[in-house]
C-alpha cells in the first residue's frame, strides 16, 4: 500500500529532511507518524501524496512509483488518497456540502450521484444537519469533520491525516480521533502524523517515530523482534 | 463544460470588485488602443483623399485626330493601373481655366486664340498611386504619337509616397507599443485574479483535480473579461468619436468588422493572458 525504501529527501535550502527512511504500511492498517516539529513528518506525507519526490530511494503508493510517475498521473494517485490537514483547507465561500461535492466534481463523477454520495459521508462524520453551513459558521472540530468527509467521499484506500487535531480542543480532538478509528475499522488504512503523545498512547496502533529526518522507532519492527526473541 | 462555466461565473460573484477592476483595466487599455486606431483610420481616410488626386495628364499636340484620340482613350482605360481616362478638349480646358482662375478672368476674356492644349486626364486605381506606377503609366502615355507632354507632379507623388510610408511605420510601431502595454496590463490583472485564488488552486490539486480542470474556468473567465472589456472599449471609443465630431472635426468610426476585431482581440488577450498566468502558477506550485 505505502512502501518507503531507503528514502532520502534533501531540500535545496533546508538540508536533509529525510535520512534513509524505510517502512511499509499495509492495507487497512492504522499508523501514527510521530516526532517533534521539523522531524520530517510532513515531508513523509508530501512524498506519499506526490507533492515532493524523493532525492533517492523508493516511494511506492497504491501501485504508483512516486519517483517515476508522470505529472499527469499525480491527480489519479491523489484520488485514491484522502488527505486531511491541521488547517482544514476548506473553501471558505462554499458550504460544507459544496466543499465535499467539489472533491467529487473534480474527478468527473456523474452529477446525478454526487448529492447522495455527499450526504452519505456527511452523515458518516455526523454533520448531515450542517450541510448548508459555511466553514466560518462551524467550530474547528466540525470543520475538520467536513475535511474528513471530503477526504472520504472518493472512497480512498488510504487516509492521510497531517496533525488533524493540532488546532482542536480536547473534546473535538477525541471526536475526530474516534472518527478516524471508525474509518479505519471499516477497512481504510490511516496514516496520522501527530505529536500528541496522549493520543498515541490511547490506542494500540503502530507508531513510527522520526527524529531529525531519521526513523528511530517503529513499533511493528520492535514487536516482530520481540516475538522472534521470545522463547 | 457546465462545471467550467459555473466555476468561471462563481469568480465574478465571489470577487466582484476584482472582476470589475479587470474588465475596466482591459476596457481602458483597449480604449487607448482604439483611440489610436481611430487616429489611424482617419489618417488613412485623409491620405486616401489626397491620393485620389493623383493623376497623370497627357497634353496633346494641336490638331490631334479625334478618332485616334478616342481609340487611344479606350486603350489607356484598358491599362491595368488605370481607373479612368477623360478627354479634355481645348474649349473645355479654357472654360475650366476661366472658372477656376477668377483673377485672370479679364485676361482670358481678351484672348483671341485659345492657348490651352487638349489633354487626357488619367486617374489611377488605388494601390497604383505611387511614384513607380505613376511614372510607368506616364512613360507609356508618351509613346502615343499625338502626345506632346506628360505631367504628373513627380515631387508631389514622391512626397505622398514618403508620407504613406511614414504613416504606416508610425502606425505599426505605436500600435504595437500600445498593444504590448495593453497585453502587459491585462496580463497583470489576470495574474492578480489567479493569485487571489491560489489557495483554492492548491486545494483543488490536493483533491485530485487535473491541471486542465483547474485551467479551464480561468481561461473562460479571462476570455469573458476580455470580451466585456472589448465591448466597453468600443463604447468608450464611440463616445469619444461623438464628442470629437461635435466639437472638433468630422471623423470616421470603425466599421463593424473593425469593431468586432477589437472585441475579439480583447477576448484573445484575456484568454492568452489567463493561459500564461495559470500555466506559470501551476508550474510553480
Amino acid at each position: 500500500m505505502i512502501k518507503f525504501t531507503n528514502v532520502f529527501k534533501a531540500f535545496p535550502k533546508g538540508g536533509l529532511a529525510l535520512k534513509d527512511v524505510s517502512f511499509h504500511v499495509a492495507k487497512g492498517e492504522f499508523a501514527f507518524l510521530t516526532g517533534h516539529s521539523g522531524a520530517g513528518k510532513s515531508t513523509v506525507m508530501k512524498l506519499i501524496y506526490a507533492e515532493e519526490r524523493p532525492t533517492s530511494g523508493d516511494v511506492r503508493v497504491s501501485g504508483y512509483d512516486v519517483n517515476e510517475m508522470r505529472p499527469r498521473d499525480v491527480p489519479l494517485l491523489r484520488r485514491k488518497l484522502g488527505i486531511v490537514f491541521q488547517d482544514f483547507r476548506l473553501l471558505e465561500d462554499r458550504t460544507a456540502e459544496e466543499n465535499v461535492a467539489f472533491a467529487l466534481e473534480v474527478t468527473g463523477a456523474r452529477s446525478s450521484t454526487i448529492a447522495a454520495r455527499v450526504m452519505r459521508v456527511l452523515t458518516q462524520v455526523g454533520l448531515a444537519a450542517k450541510a448548508q453551513a459555511y466553514p466560518r459558521e462551524l467550530s474547528g472540530g466540525e470543520q475538520q469533520r467536513v475535511a474528513i468527509a471530503r477526504a472520504l467521499v472518493n472512497e480512498p484506500t488510504v487516509l492521510l491525516a497531517d496533525e488533524p487535531t493540532g488546532n482542536l480542543d480536547e473534546r473535538a480532538t477525541r471526536g475526530v480521533f474516534q472518527l478516524l478509528r471508525d474509518i479505519n475499522a471499516s477497512g481504510t488504512a490511516v496514516v496520522m502524523a501527530t505529536h500528541d503523545l496522549d493520543l498515541v498512547r490511547q490506542a494500540p496502533y503502530r507508531v513510527i517515530e522520526l527524529q531529525e529526518g531519521a526513523l528511530v522507532y517503529d513499533s511493528a519492527v520492535d514487536e516482530a523482534r520481540d516475538q522472534a526473541a521470545a522463547p | 463544460m457546465n462545471l467550467t462555466f459555473r466555476e468561471a461565473m462563481l469568480t465574478f460573484k465571489r470577487a466582484p470588485l476584482l472582476s470589475v477592476l479587470s474588465v475596466t483595466t482591459i476596457a481602458f487599455s483597449l480604449f487607448v488602443l482604439g483611440l489610436f486606431g481611430l487616429v489611424v483610420i482617419n489618417l488613412q481616410d485623409a491620405l486616401h483623399g489626397v491620393e485620389e488626386r493623383v493623376e497623370v495628364v497627357a497634353y496633346l499636340l494641336p490638331g490631334a485626330p479625334i478618332e485616334a484620340t478616342a481609340q487611344a482613350l479606350k486603350d489607356i482605360e484598358a491599362f491595368p493601373e488605370v481607373q479612368s481616362a477623360t478627354y479634355v478638349s481645348e474649349d473645355d480646358a479654357l472654360a475650366r481655366a476661366r472658372a477656376e482662375l477668377v483673377e485672370l478672368r479679364d485676361v482670358m476674356q481678351e484672348l483671341e486664340r485659345n492657348p490651352l492644349p487638349a489633354s487626357v486626364e488619367v486617374k489611377l486605381k488605388p494601390g497604383f498611386r505611387d511614384t513607380d506606377h505613376v511614372a510607368a503609366v506616364a512613360e507609356r502615355l508618351r509613346g502615343f504619337g499625338f502626345v506632346d507632354d506628360v505631367r504628373f507632379g513627380r515631387d508631389w507623388v514622391e512626397k505622398l509616397d514618403r508620407l504613406r510610408g511614414l504613416a504606416a511605420a508610425v502606425g505599426i510601431v505605436v500600435g504595437a507599443a500600445f498593444a504590448v502595454v495593453a497585453i502587459i496590463i491585462i496580463g497583470t490583472t489576470i495574474r492578480m485574479a489567479v493569485l487571489q485564488r491560489s489557495r483554492e488552486i492548491a486545494i483543488m490539486r490536493l483533491v485530485g483535480a487535473t491541471d486542465g480542470f483547474i485551467r479551464r474556468p480561468f481561461l473562460l473567465q479571462g476570455a469573458i473579461k476580455g470580451l466585456l472589456g472589448g465591448m466597453v472599449a468600443i463604447g468608450l471609443s464611440f463616445a469619444a468619436y461623438l464628442l470629437i465630431n461635435r466639437y472638433l472635426l468630422q471623423s470616421a468610426f470603425f466599421n463593424q468588422e473593425q469593431a468586432a476585431a477589437i472585441v475579439a482581440f480583447g477576448a484573445l488577450i484575456g484568454l492568452v493572458g489567463s493561459a500564461m498566468s495559470v500555466g506559470r502558477h501551476l508550474k510553480r506550485v
